[in-house]
């Protein structure tokens, strides 16, 4: 249950990038997870609600894009996206293989509501 | 909508203080391992094993981690090594900052070996750089052999694997060929030991070996 952790460095990253007058407006924050990352979307998502709630931050939500596991082939050089739990190369059957996407736990950016921006 | 651009990892924090706790061990040549399992996989008593092997030729010091009590570091310091433990207080996991608070309240002057035993779980630890050299991942025979498979991603971040409680496969469902085999799909360059604490099968092979890397260290 480390999604709780990772909820509030989102928090964090977003009180870093937006001023504080102006949390009342961020909606929607998009994210970047990879499947072998380790994050349970929903309880990703359910964490982050909770700890915005009845905060400037109350209107933000999750938009998370999801990153399939894939590695490229250090024997054949082709890409395959490996059955979860392997990282095998699905052409040439090699265990000599490179993660090239998956691991991805980062916030791409960050959506505000432009309509109260004169009213602050 | 306007749109604030970041493109950033959301736990660059972690990694950036885990950078500052690998260059405090670098400067003091100090080598160090961070053990994960699943609870009860056996990672405090292969630290037990491992300090009666290896006290006498290395200087030691341990790190416990746990969600409450410290009944782990009350076993470790029973061999007179130094040892911090940090209680997580419901946290599933150690993050380089709670390890960073720790490094200051050790004795640590000629450590040569920094034992970070993290709270038992397979599945958060793994996104948690502590700035250690490797992660050793214990997977226990009672557990069964299919964790590799179900836990890839602990066992992809790690650079050891102990096969532990090998005296109890006659009594389990568990081929250790097999959990090694699963455990080297996902990660073909695991360094693998059987190890048991009660027959101490394997601990003089692993101890040799950890001892050969803390000695590379010191050389590096
Ligand atoms: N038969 C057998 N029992 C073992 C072995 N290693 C550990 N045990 C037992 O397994 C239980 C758990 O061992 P611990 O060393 O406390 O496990 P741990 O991974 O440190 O547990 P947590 O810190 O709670 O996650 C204890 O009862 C140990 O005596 C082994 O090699 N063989
Ligand atoms: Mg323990
Ligand atoms: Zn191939």
């Amino acid at each position: 249950m480390h999604e709780l952790s990772v909820a509030e460095s989102v928090v964090e990253i977003i009180q870093q990038y937006v001023p504080r007058t102006d949390l009342n407006r961020v909606r929607c924050v998009r994210m970047k997870i990879g499947e072998f990352g380790g994050v349970v979307t929903d309880s990703l998502t359910f964490c982050f609600q909770a700890i915005t709630a009845q905060t400037d931050l109350s209107k933000a939500s999750l938009e998370i894009e999801h990153i399939p596991f894939a590695v490229r082939c250090q024997e054949c050089g082709q890409e395959s996206r490996p059955e979860f739990g392997t990282v095998v190369c699905e052409h040439c059957g090699a265990l000599r293989t490179t993660v090239i996407s998956g691991n991805e736990l980062q916030v791409v950016d960050i959506n505000l509501d432009d309509s109260l921006a004169e009213a602050t | 909508m306007s749109v604030v651009t970041i493109q950033r990892k959301v736990l660059e924090k972690n990694d950036e203080v885990a950078s500052v706790n690998r260059r405090y061990f670098a400067e003091r040549k100090m080598f160090v391992i961070n053990m994960v399992s699943s609870p009860g996989s056996g990672k405090t008593s292969i630290l037990e094993c491992t300090l009666e092997h290896l006290k006498s030729g290395l200087n030691i010091a341990v790190i416990e981690g746990d969600v409450q009590t410290d009944l782990d570091a009350q076993r470790v310091a029973k061999f007179g090594v130094p040892v911090a433990q940090i209680v997580t207080n419901g946290g599933c996991h150690l993050e380089a900052k709670l390890v960073n608070d720790a490094l200051s309240s050790l004795q640590l002057s000629g450590t040569q070996l920094l034992v970070i035993e993290n709270v038992g779980n397979l599945v958060c630890p793994a996104n948690y750089d502590l700035g250690e050299a490797m992660k050793v991942v214990v997977a226990s025979t009672t557990e069964g052999d299919d964790k590799p498979l179900k836990y890839p991603g602990m066992f992809h971040k790690a650079s050891v694997l102990l096969v532990n409680k090998i005296d109890l496969v006659p009594y389990v469902n568990c081929s250790p060929d097999r959990l090694k085999k699963n455990a080297l799909q996902i990660n073909p360059t695991l360094k693998i030991f059987e190890t048991s604490c009660t027959t101490k099968q394997g601990i003089p092979e692993w101890c040799d070996w950890l001892k050969s890397e803390v000695v590379k260290q010191l050389r590096a």
